[in-house]
C-alpha cells in the first residue's frame, strides 16, 4: 500500500513541477524556495501514507500542511493569495489541533499510538467513549484536509487565491496521503461507528459541492467545488466492506489525481500573467484558438464527469459498486444523482470552449515542452486507467491483505 | 481528592487564561494571558508526575518564548502606551479571589494529613525515561521533526521577504 501511494505522490509532484516552470516565469515569481517547499512537502506526504504510528502521521501531516500553507501565499503581489494563505493556515492549524486531540484521546483509551495496537485493543472489545471521541476528532481533522463537507468552507477561497500549479498539488497530493491515513484509521483500526460518519460526510460533500459548483464563474472556484464533490464520492468507498472499499479508494485517488492535475495544468497555462484569465467566459472559443489544449481539457473534463473510456468512469463505478455491495443503496442513489448534476457544469465549460465565440481575443502563450510533458503524462494516465483498469485495480487489491489481517 | 481538585482548579485557570488571551484587545494583555496559560500548564504537568516536562515548560515556554513574544510586541507597538487606573476585572475579582485563595490554602493545610507524599523522581517522568522514549521508541518522529522545523523556517523566510519584482528575464514563450 505504501509503495502505491509513494508512486502516486511522486508522479503528482513531478507533473506539478513540470507545469510550474512556465507558470513561475510568467508570473515573475522568484522560485528558489518554491521547488524545495514542494519537494519537502512531498516527503511529508509520502511519510504520511506509509506511517503506522499516529505521532509520526501527525508530524508528517504538519510537514505537508505547512508547505502548502506557504505555497498558497506564493503570489506575493496578489492580495487574494495572501488571504488564501492566512485562511488556510488558521483553519488548517485548527483542524490539525482536532486531529491531535483525537490522537491524544485514542492514546488515553488504548494506551498506545501504534495503529496495530489500537486495532487489537478495539477488536478485543474496548469500546469506551474515549475511543469513539478519538475517532470522531481524528475524522474531523482529516476531513478538513480532504475538503469533505461540512469541513469544506476554506476550499474555494484558498483554491481561488493560491497559484494554479499549487492548487493542482494540494487538491491531489496531500489529499491522496490523507486518504491513505483514513484507510488506516477507518479500515485497519476498524473504527467503531464509521458508517454513520461516512454517510453524512459523503452525502453532504457530494450534494453541497455539486450544487455550489453550478453557479460558479471562476474556473478555479468551479474546480474547487468539484473537488469537494469528488471527495464525497471517494468517501463513499470508506463505507463499503474493506475488500471492495480499499481498492476503490486507491483507484479513485489515482484517477482523480491524473485528471485534476491535468485540468489545472491547462488552467495555469491559460491564466496568463497575474492570473487574469480564469473565468469561464475567458475559455470561450478555446476550441478554435488552441485546438490541442481544448482537446486535452475536454479529456480531463469528460473524465471528471465519468464518461466511459476515461479513468473517471471506472473510479466512480468501483466506488458505487463497493458501496452498493455493502447495501448502502441510499448513498449510491445520492451519488448517481449527484454525478448527473455534476455533468452539467463540466459540460457547460465544454460548450463554452467549443460553441461560443470569444468576445475579445485573449492571448495564448505557446506551450513549452515541460507543459507538453505534464499534459502527456496526465492524459496517458487518465486514458490508461479508463481503458485498462484491471492491472491497477489488481495492484491495489493486494494491499487489502496488509490492512485487514 | 486534593490532587484532583488542584488539577481542576489549574485547568480552569488555564482555560480562563486562554479565553482571556482571545478577548483582550491589547497584544501585551494577550501575551501576559499566555504566560498564565503556560504557567498553569506547567503545574498540570507537575500534578501528572511529569516534573521534567513541567520544568522545561517553565524554562522554555513561560521563560524564553514569552520573553521573545513580549519583546517583539514592544518593538512593533512602541509608543502605544496607555495609562489605566487598574482594570475593572481586578477590582471585581481581586478581593473574592484573595479570599477564595486563602480559604483554599487553609483547607489544604487542614486536610493535609490525608494526602500522601511523593518524592521527586518517584513518578515515571524523569529525564531518563523521557530520553528513552524520545531517542529509542519515538526516534523516527523525533528526527522527522527536524524536517518540519526546516520547512517552517523556510516558509517564514519566504513570507517575510519583500515581494520585490524579479528582474525581467523573460524567456521566449
Amino acid at each position: 500500500m505504501c509503495l502505491r501511494f509513494h508512486i502516486l505522490i511522486t508522479a503528482i509532484t513531478a507533473v506539478v513541477i513540470l507545469m510550474s516552470y512556465e507558470y513561475m516565469a510568467t508570473q515573475q515569481i522568484r522560485a528558489g524556495e518554491y521547488y524545495s517547499l514542494i519537494l519537502l512537502g512531498a516527503v511529508g506526504m509520502c511519510l504520511m501514507s506509509s506511517a503506522v504510528e499516529l505521532v509520526l502521521i501527525f508530524i508528517a501531516l504538519e510537514i505537508s500542511s505547512i508547505s502548502t500553507y506557504v505555497l498558497a501565499g506564493f503570489r506575493r503581489r496578489a492580495a487574494i493569495s495572501s488571504e488564501a494563505s492566512v485562511k488556510y493556515f488558521l483553519l488548517g492549524s485548527f483542524a490539525t489541533a482536532f486531529f491531535l486531540y483525537g490522537v491524544a484521546l485514542m492514546f488515553g483509551a488504548t494506551g498506545s499510538t501504534g495503529i496495530s495496537v489500537i486495532a487489537q485493543s478495539l477488536r478485543a472489545g474496548n469500546t469506551s467513549t474515549l475511543a469513539f471521541a478519538g475517532i470522531a476528532l481524528m475524522f474531523v481533522g482529516l476531513g478538513f484536509k480532504v475538503a469533505a463537507a461540512p469541513f469544506h468552507i476554506w476550499t474555494p477561497d484558498v483554491y481561488e487565491g493560491a497559484p494554479a500549479p499549487v492548487v493542482a498539488l494540494m487538491s491531489t497530493g496531500p489529499k491522496a496521503a490523507v486518504f491513505a491515513v483514513l484507510l488506516r484509521v477507518l479500515f485497519e483500526i476498524n473504527a467503531p461507528g464509521r458508517l454513520g460518519l461516512i454517510w453524512v460526510t459523503a452525502a453532504l460533500s457530494m450534494t453541497l459541492g455539486n450544487l455550489s459548483a453550478l453557479v460558479q464563474h471562476n474556473v478555479k472556484r468551479l474546480l474547487a467545488y468539484s473537488s469537494i464533490a469528488h471527495a464525497g464520492y471517494l468517501m463513499m468507498a470508506y463505507a463499503a466492506l474493506p475488500a471492495n472499499g480499499i481498492p476503490a479508494v486507491m483507484f479513485y485517488t489515482a484517477t482523480y489525481a491524473a485528471m485534476n492535475v491535468g485540468a489545472f495544468a491547462i488552467v495555469s497555462h491559460l491564466a496568463g500573467a497575474g492570473e487574469r484569465y480564469v473565468t469561464i467566459e475567458d475559455y470561450a472559443g478555446l476550441g478554435r484558438r488552441s485546438p490541442l489544449l481544448a482537446a486535452a481539457l475536454s479529456i480531463f473534463l469528460l473524465s471528471l464527469i465519468g464518461i466511459p473510456m476515461t479513468g473517471g468512469f471506472f473510479a466512480k463505478f468501483y466506488v458505487f459498486s463497493a458501496a452498493f455491495q455493502n447495501s448502502l443503496t441510499g448513498l449510491v442513489i445520492i451519488g448517481v444523482l449527484n454525478s448527473a448534476i455534476g455533468a452539467y457544469y463540466y459540460l457547460r465549460l465544454l460548450v463554452v470552449m467549443y460553441m461560443k465565440e470569444g468576445g475579445q481575443e485573449i492571448p495564448i502563450a505557446p506551450t513549452p515542452l515541460a507543459l507538453h510533458a505534464a499534459l502527456a503524462i496526465s492524459i496517458a494516465a487518465t486514458l490508461y486507467l479508463g481503458i485498462l483498469p484491471g492491472r491497477v485495480i489488481e495492484f491495489a487489491s493486494r494491499s487489502v491483505r496488509d490492512l485487514t489481517q | 481528592m486534593l490532587h484532583l481538585s488542584l488539577f481542576l482548579i489549574f485547568g480552569a485557570i488555564c482555560i480562563t487564561g486562554a479565553i482571556n488571551l482571545l478577548v483582550q484587545r491589547h497584544p501585551i494583555n494577550s501575551a501576559l494571558s499566555l504566560v498564565v496559560v503556560m504557567g498553569s500548564l506547567a503545574v498540570e504537568y507537575l500534578l501528572l508526575g511529569a516534573e521534567f516536562v513541567a520544568a522545561v515548560q517553565v524554562i522554555v515556554y513561560a521563560g524564553a518564548v514569552m520573553v521573545l513574544f513580549v519583546f517583539v510586541i514592544m518593538l512593533l507597538n512602541a509608543g502605544e502606551e496607555e495609562q489605566t487606573s487598574g482594570s475593572r476585572v481586578a477590582i471585581l475579582f481581586g478581593i473574592p479571589g484573595m479570599i477564595i485563595g486563602s480559604v483554599l490554602l487553609a483547607w489544604v493545610l487542614v486536610a493535609r494529613s490525608g494526602t500522601g507524599e511523593v518524592a521527586l523522581g518517584a513518578l515515571p517522568g524523569s529525564p531518563r525515561s523521557i530520553a528513552r522514549l524520545l531517542f529509542r521508541d519515538f526516534l523516527l518522529p523525533f528526527e522527522v521533526t527536524s524536517v518540519l522545523v526546516l520547512i517552517a523556517i523556510m516558509g517564514a523566510v519566504v513570507l517575510a521577504a519583500r515581494p520585490e519584482a524579479v528582474e525581467h528575464t523573460k524567456k521566449e514563450g
